[in-house]
């Protein structure tokens, strides 16, 4: 048989029915939902008289609307309050298994699904959110839609697709010292831009890829939307399988080993081919630091806001001027002499163990600049209970961070975790939109470790030489 | 869904790319567990910002516009359908762009509701006719797959068959995929459920 991408193996496999010319009937092997974009997906079963085809494939947990202050106390949004009680009436009523506050295994949707084993290799994975790329990391086909796709999913666990484009995007050399995998995927949409990859299944690969953690890998393939990609994959590995084993929605003993050997045949195959290519130099990249209003608006910490006078393309210049004046910058600023308000550490970006002991390490035993409001958002409880564990939440409150409860939080603001107008924020999440984390506020995204690094100093600094 | 049938209709410009879907509804109207009503939330800090009297939806001149015409990357970011939800219960049937992102072109698809991508050219021969004339209006007809004015100027746009078929006909796609319930069935047969039994 002809050499096969990861994709091409995956989405072969999961064809339930196709014609000629047609999308294609694709079965969904994993359905995550949130309280957000499910209510009215449930109101459209209710109305046609349908129920969850797969009860046993459909897990939900409330994460994107809720608060991240003391659980023991009541909602005090009469909306938000409404919305989470629609998702607790939809998962009795039709029978799906919810994560709901309180319980451990609550927590952000796609770091929930990795932790507890439910995302595993080769299966096809949808969420009515559009960062399910994350779970792409484990070599799955995972993708974001909308709420009258999570309905069909619901009624027939199957969706049609259009075939997508293969991508590869192939990371050669090392990441120098101080720059992570957000910074890599930073550096990435800035070069083929945010609509460089619509159409498109990503396949990150090459020896810097293979050589990350799952975690970091999870932050690569989680900001594949932000390039437009349909999907971000990563052929799964050795480091994959370990990651899965013991995990609670995985088998265990021989049933895990003949699992994982599998897992392992659907990477993708030595001379296969892709639709298009794209090779990027890890050793070449910076700390990143986005300074617009869209995730490809991003320079090195080493650099100024660039100077809209300076691009050929008017349409391009007039983006450029519009970004500046809302994010309240002038051209040529020196990105370290940006100073800031508020810090958010957290999101299904960067909301990962491995992402709090990266901040906390640069905090050590410092403290939060007088004028900086700096909070911590655990992305699970999981999370939260490991890194306790560690005493990194110690370190955090005694820096002067607060320290919160699991939830997408500031990444969206749904919930009271909001930036005031005109307020700047180093922000780990994965969107730098007009009014994404509060209206008028100014996001600019960043890695943990330089979140963490603003915070104390009250304005972003190059991690690779600071202190 | 609702079936798409060709109309005539007046065109707002709104001359920007990479219009995102936090800015078509923000997230304050997400709390909602119902489908309508969320006009009131489209590109609601745009329209709210004080001394924005000449964002394209607070002039009087396209009061009443039912096409809207944008640069590329139109619905780039968050997967919410509320953004189309918000434009066709505003009273836009469809968005002419460029490009769009893909999932906004999805959730479009499945509310009877017309994403139609022209060249960059065209798309600035809109904006050019909008800028010139008070009034400029297009007929959309998506049997013809075309997009023309009173001036004899038209343009072609593509779409895949099967969308075209759905959207004319406004077909409920979850009876459709039903009808191939016994080619599922086989397949769950095929492929039992991977998790361990609770």
């Amino acid at each position: 048989m002809a050499a096969q991408t990861l994709f091409e193996k995956i989405w072969n496999s999961h064809v339930v029915q196709q014609e000629a010319g047609q999308p294609a009937l694709l079965f969904i092997d994993l359905h995550l939902i949130h309280e957000v974009t499910s209510p009215q997906a449930f109101e459209g079963l209710r109305t046609a008289g349908r129920k969850v085809r797969a009860i046993e494939r459909t897990f939900a947990t409330l994460d994107h609307n809720i608060p991240t202050t003391d659980r023991s106390l009541p909602i005090t949004d009469p909306e938000s309050a409404r919305q989470l009680e629609a998702m607790r009436q939809n998962c009795r009523d039709f029978g799906v298994l919810l994560f709901d506050l309180g319980a451990r295994e609550q927590g952000i949707v796609h770091i929930i699904g990795p932790e507890l084993g439910l995302t595993q290799p080769g299966m096809t994975i949808v969420c009515g959110d559009s960062h399910t790329s994350t779970h792409g990391a484990f070599g799955a086909l995972a993708f974001g839609v909308g709420t009258s796709e999570v309905e069909h999913v619901l009624a027939t666990q199957c969706l049609w697709q259009a075939r997508p484009k293969t991508l590869e995007i192939r990371v050669n050399g090392k990441l120098g010292a101080g720059v992570t995998a957000k910074d890599l995927i930073l550096a990435i949409i800035g070069k083929i831009g945010t609509a460089g990859a619509t159409g498109c299944a990503i396949e990150y690969r090459g020896p810097t890829i293979e050589a990350f953690s799952m975690e970091e890998r999870m932050t690569v393939c989680n900001m594949s939307i932000e390039a437009g990609a349909r999907a971000g994959m990563i052929s799964p590995d050795r480091t994959t399988v370990e990651y899965l084993r013991g995990r609670p929605y995985v088998p265990k003993g021989a049933e895990f080993e003949r699992m994982a050997e599998r897992w392992l045949g659907l990477a993708t195959d030595s001379g296969a081919r892709f639709d298009r290519n794209v090779a990027i130099d890890a050793a070449s990249i910076a700390p990143q630091v986005t300074w617009g209003t869209n995730p490809g608006m991003v320079v090195e910490v080493t650099s100024r806001v660039p100077d809209p006078q300076k691009y050929a393309d008017p349409a391009e210049q007039r983006a450029a001027e519009q970004a500046l004046a809302y994010m309240g910058l002038k051209p040529s600023t020196p990105i370290t002499d940006i100073k800031i308000d508020r810090v958010f550490i957290g999101s299904c970006t960067n909301g990962r163990l491995s992402d709090l002991q990266a901040a906390a390490a640069m905090v050590g035993g410092r403290k939060v600049a007088p004028s900086v409001h700096a909070m911590v958002v655990p992305g699970s409880q999981q999370v939260k209970l490991d890194a306790e564990a560690a005493g990194l939440d110690k370190i955090f409150k005694a820096a002067g961070f607060e320290w919160r409860e699991s939830g997408c939080s500031m990444c969206l603001g749904m919930n009271p975790d909001v930036l005031k107008p005109g307020e700047r924020c180093a922000s780990t999440s994965n969107r730098n939109f007009e009014g994404r984390q509060g209206k008028g506020g100014r996001t600019h995204l960043v890695s943990p470790a330089m979140a963490a690094a603003a915070a104390i100093e009250g304005h972003f600094v190059d991690v690779r030489n600071w202190r | 869904m609702k079936a798409f049938k060709k109309f005539t209709g007046l065109v707002a410009p709104l001359d920007k790319p990479n219009v995102d879907t936090d800015q078509i509804i923000p997230k304050q109207f997400l709390k909602a567990i119902v489908r309508s009503g969320l006009g009131a939330g489209l590109f609601y800090d745009w329209r709210s910002k004080p001394d924005n009297s000449d964002f394209v939806l607070n002039q009087p001149r396209f009061k009443g516009a039912s096409v809207l015409v944008a640069r590329a990357n139109f619905g780039c970011g968050s997967s919410r359908e509320h953004a189309v939800w918000a434009l066709d219960d505003f009273g836009f049937k469809a968005v002419i762009a460029p490009s769009f992102a893909d999932i906004f072109r999805n959730n479009s698809l499945k509310n009877g509701f017309l994403p139609i991508v022209l060249t960059a050219e065209q798309v600035d021969h809109i904006f050019k006719a909008v800028a010139r004339e008070e009034g400029y209006s297009l007929h959309i007809d998506l049997s013809a797959q075309t997009v023309s004015d009173e001036s004899g100027w038209s343009a072609r746009f593509e779409i895949e068959p099967f969308q075209k078929k759905c959207l004319l006909e406004g077909l409920d796609e979850i009876a459709l995929t039903l009808h191939h319930e016994k080619e599922i069935g086989a397949y769950e047969a095929k492929h039992p459920v991977p998790y361990p039994r609770a």
